[in-house]
């Protein structure tokens, strides 16, 4: 199963090693670290987010491992979306309702809008957006993508989908 | 040695890129056993016609000079049915509505048990089944490598290297101007209108742009491969075709930022054909830049094999007319 791990390391060297040897003692693979090196915590620890691909009874044991080195452990969590996609869309964005384009995604409850960059150059111009749907497994995504290419049709809007998508 | 006669129909641009290269390779191909004598070379205005051999650059420095080849007043049916020789090298304007005058030459050369190689993607568009029908009840050779994607090697290695694959897909940018265009509105973060502009100017788009730039062109290939290549029965009217014209300098830019580049892609497998714009990572196979084409084959047991290459170009469409002759009666 896939996990995600939300640790703390002290601000010193060989942390970051430290955190890693249990991983690989039981096997874990590492998909994504991410070190929030800029965030600092009130106990001046660096928020590092982990999310690893692991038996579920190995859990238990990697996280003790982790406790015994030092390193606190603050959240573990099931990782629930696993499939994510960058879409563009082009035309009037924001005047048809981005609002109401995001909430049918997101009332599916098996994909969410997590990012969203808009551009809008002028009144008369046309508005471009890029939204990274995440989505729990492979179908799910192809539905969430049904979904938004039923409303960019409505609102005559231009989605562009990455290569490796069956259009 | 092996003598070829044969005709150019059409004298604009491709039909002299083909006199060039054929004057180029004469000694190559003699050396190949292959003496291609060209009978008569025709353009809209009429033809020159010589059973001994026309001269070539004679034929360039008068198309140059007078706009025309024209010493008689023939059409390129005309000389097909009057004049003897075998190959017909068929290079007049597309026409997708119609078909145009390459339609009529095709069925007349098949009519008259001659082998026909073109670069015109109209006739090949519109009626397919009927052409390639035609060919094979004259038992007359048709080849047509020069209609999609230029220089580019795509539809002979498909059918002849790549023999005995069963393919899945071929996906790629088979539009040189719309990728030009794409390219320059990402470099300069200007608009699709003002590269458009600058493409016309350079001569990289057509004054009237709609057959690139709408996705036309790129649908119209698609219609030769999934036809000569995945054996389907299809037209222009069955492919799914969404231009270039939306595309903002923003969307490219927010896109390149998180590591894609748009590029209009070509998409043919037996379940479907289709053109858009399309979301590419960036240094992906098919993120080719400028006036390039590229195309990946996704093939059975190669896995997916890509090529690339210039798109366009009067030289470069008659290396691939080149090939296709010698294709044909090359004795190799």
């Amino acid at each position: 199963m896939r996990v995600s791990m939300d640790i703390e390391l002290k601000d010193v060297p060989g942390q970051m090693l430290l955190a890693l040897q249990p991983l690989s003692e039981f096997k874990a693979n590492l998909i994504t670290v991410l070190h929030h090196h800029q965030k600092r915590t009130p106990r001046k620890t660096v928020p590092v987010q982990l999310v690893l691909e692991t038996k579920p009874e190995s859990i238990g044991a990697i996280k003790a491992k982790l406790e015994e080195s030092g390193i606190r452990v603050v959240r573990v969590g099931e990782h629930r979306f696993r499939e994510s996609i960058n879409v563009v869309l082009i035309g009037h964005v924001v005047h048809t309702g981005i609002q109401d384009t995001i909430d049918e995604i997101d009332k599916t409850g098996f994909a969410e809008v997590v990012d969203l960059s808009l551009s809008m150059p002028g009144i008369n111009l046309l508005s471009s957006a890029l939204i990274r749907i995440d989505a729990v497994g492979k179908e799910d995504l192809k539905r969430a993508l049904d979904i938004l290419k039923k409303v960019s049709a409505k609102k005559d809007l231009l989605m562009v989908l990455p290569i490796d998508i069956q259009a | 040695m092996k003598t070829v006669r044969c005709s150019i129909l059409g004298f604009g641009a491709i039909g002299q890129g083909v006199a060039e290269v054929l004057l180029m390779k004469k000694e190559y191909l003699e050396s190949i056993g292959l003496e291609i004598l060209v009978v008569a070379v025709v353009d809209s205005r009429g033809a020159t016609v010589n059973p001994a051999g026309v001269d070539l650059a004679d034929c360039i420095a008068r198309k140059r000079t007078k706009g025309t080849v024209a010493i008689e007043k023939l059409t390129g049916v005309e000389v097909i049915k009057s004049v003897d020789h075998e190959l017909v090298i068929e290079t007049t304007p597309t026409n997708i509505v119609t078909g145009g005058a390459g339609l009529q030459n095709m069925l007349a050369a098949f009519e008259t048990g001659k082998d026909v190689i073109t670069s015109n993607k109209g006739p090949l568009t519109l009626k397919y089944k009927e052409l390639t029908e035609a060919a094979k009840a004259a038992g007359s050779k048709f080849r047509f490598e020069a209609t999609v994607g230029g220089s580019m090697p795509i539809i002979n290695l498909a059918n002849e290297v790549l023999a005995g694959n069963r393919l899945k897909s071929i996906k790629g940018i088979l539009n040189g101007t719309c990728n030009y265009i794409l390219t320059r509105m990402l470099e300069e973060r200007a608009s699709y209108k003002d590269i458009l502009a600058e493409s016309m100017e350079l001569g990289i788009a057509e004054t009237d742009p709609t057959y690139d730039v709408d996705g036309i062109d790129t649908a119209c290939k698609l219609v030769i491969l999934a036809n000569a290549i995945f054996g389907l029965d299809v037209t222009y009217k069955d492919v799914e075709v969404t231009g270039i014209t939306k595309i903002t300098p923003e969307a490219l830019e927010m896109a390149y930022e998180r590591g894609h580049v748009i590029k209009l892609i070509g998409e043919v497998s037996r379940e479907k054909i289709h053109v858009a714009p399309r979301l590419v990572p960036i240094n992906h196979p098919l993120d080719v830049r400028g006036t390039l084409n590229v195309a990946s084959i996704d093939t059975e047991l190669a896995g997916e094999i890509t090529v690339t290459g210039k798109g366009a170009g009067p030289i470069e469409t008659a290396s691939a007319i080149l090939s296709d002759l010698i294709a044909i009666y090359g004795n190799r």
